[in-house]
């Protein structure tokens, strides 16, 4: 069932970067794309317990700050070692300068 | 009497490690704005681009002089550069391009790691998994799978390993095991299932190339192709071990924080180009998203918080010496080197210091 929260205002996520979400005791990484979009994803690394959002936003791609591990945060996709688990994504809107995601 | 260290990855040390915490735990950091970091994680093709390039003739100039003046005097220079070309400076391209910071593009890295960890006679697929365990489990006892001077330390291995003869001797053998589909209970704790395979065939890939090297050699009778093929790892090695045994060498095991475990070093303009800047290894332990190229502006960033840097290898080596002469009737002792008064106090929520156990700087 879907539920919308409200994860940040637009302006709090720089073009081609990232930032954590906390959340009823979950942690989910928000990333706003070169091309002005945003994005949610699960906020740690599925390879070892990192915060993704102090990792490094290029392009596509979300890469871990602990061991470089690089995820398609579109998709989810991990991208090869030492990454081998793909990453959850959550639908994703934005509403009066606000991101909601839907974590249900 | 202080207990024997179990070095194994599946042992009780290994045990311990994860009954307190000390496996997979959160480590210190310096405080850096994000946007800072952000700026000095950016990546660039073009700094490596111009390395390697430079890396390659130079690699390739030098063989050429072997070949050319083989059988004369004249050829020891050119060995000794190809040599140390081939033996160290393989290793921290293997290293960089291994963490995916020295190039922007992907497939650029992963072209440059593989070339790499064939001069060091390194299974790609194991060593990137023991080199993410070492980040995780930096210098912790039975979980690291890369602390080169285990307590207490023995100084006849290490002085050999200047000469290649040991790491050539495990290196070697254990690649033709893996070609044979084996993998030891250590590799197993680090390899995923997942990727063990991949272990085996790069493994089998390696032999390919060593056994068409030897096949090279008898049909043209001469050592040449052995001497530009895998031999280098015996007689270009002693750089590696030189820049690479100051990483943690001396320092405190099962510790938490990177500035008691971990040592930066100036060196000189021409081994940092060998070692790609990983003289500046705090910074890179603390902060591994940052390329090669950014850790000198990342050291002066953040050096007010750790102990000040080695001012020389000769410098580093001779604090450490005494440290592993006591090492040897004492394994608990170890260098903690002071802080400025401007860091903040090392970390030790996760351990029990033994402040008596270490050498005052």
């Amino acid at each position: 069932m879907a539920e919308w929260v409200e994860a940040c205002a637009v302006d709090d996520v720089d073009e081609e970067d990232v930032i954590r979400f906390d959340h009823g005791g979950r942690t989910f990484a928000i990333y706003r794309s070169p091309e002005n979009a945003f994005f949610a994803t699960d906020g740690f690394c599925t390879h070892e317990k990192a915060h993704l959002a102090d990792g490094l936003v290029m392009d596509d791609i979300i890469e871990c700050p602990k061991h470089n591990g690089r995820f398609n945060y579109k998709t989810g996709q991990a991208n090869g070692a030492p990454v081998c688990v793909n990453l959850k994504t959550y639908p994703v809107r934005v509403e009066a300068g606000k991101v909601m995601i839907d974590i249900g | 009497m202080a207990k024997k260290r179990d070095y194994s990855l599946v042992g009780e040390s290994t045990r311990l490690a994860i009954e307190t915490g000390l496996a997979s735990a959160e480590w210190y950091h310096t405080d850096v704005p994000r946007k800072t970091m952000k700026e000095l994680m950016q990546r660039s093709d073009g700094p490596a681009i111009r390395d390697t390039i430079i890396w390659i003739v130079a690699i390739l100039g030098s063989a050429a002089g072997i070949v050319w003046f083989w059988g004369t005097w004249w050829v020891v220079p050119f060995m000794f550069v190809y040599g140390v070309l081939y033996g160290s400076s393989s290793d921290s391209r293997w290293h960089e391009c291994g963490h995916g910071t020295a190039f922007r593009t992907r497939w650029m890295n992963d072209v440059v790691y593989h070339i790499a960890s064939f001069m060091l006679m390194r299974n790609p697929v194991q060593w990137r998994w023991s080199h993410a365990r070492h980040h995780t489990d930096t210098i912790i006892v039975g979980r690291d799978a890369e602390i080169a001077v285990m307590r207490p330390p023995d100084l006849i291995k290490a002085a050999l390993a200047f000469t290649g003869i040991l790491d050539f001797r495990y290196s070697l053998p254990t690649l033709v095991r893996q070609a044979f589909g084996t993998l030891s209970d250590d590799e197993k704790s680090y390899i995923p299932e997942m990727e063990q395979h991949k272990a085996v065939t790069a493994a089998r890939w390696h032999m390919v190339v060593y056994a068409a090297t030897i096949a090279v050699a008898i049909a043209l009778g001469s050592w040449i192709p052995l001497v530009l093929i895998g031999l280098p790892r015996l007689y270009g090695t002693w750089h590696m071990v030189l820049t690479g045994l100051l990483q943690h060498i001396g320092l405190a095991d099962n510790v938490t924080d990177h500035r008691l475990n971990t040592r930066t070093v100036h060196m000189n303009p021409i081994s940092r180009f060998i070692y790609w800047n990983m003289n500046y290894h705090v910074e890179h332990h603390m902060f591994p998203m940052v390329p090669y190229h950014a850790l000198p502006k990342l050291h002066e960033l953040i050096k007010h918080d750790l102990p000040v840097a080695n001012p020389s290898m000769w410098h580093a080596y001779r604090e450490v010496w005494p440290v592993l002469l006591r090492q040897l009737r004492y394994e608990d002792y170890y260098l903690k080197r002071e802080l400025p008064p401007t860091a903040k106090p090392y970390r030790g929520e996760f351990h029990d210091l033994d402040i008596t156990a270490a050498a005052a700087e």
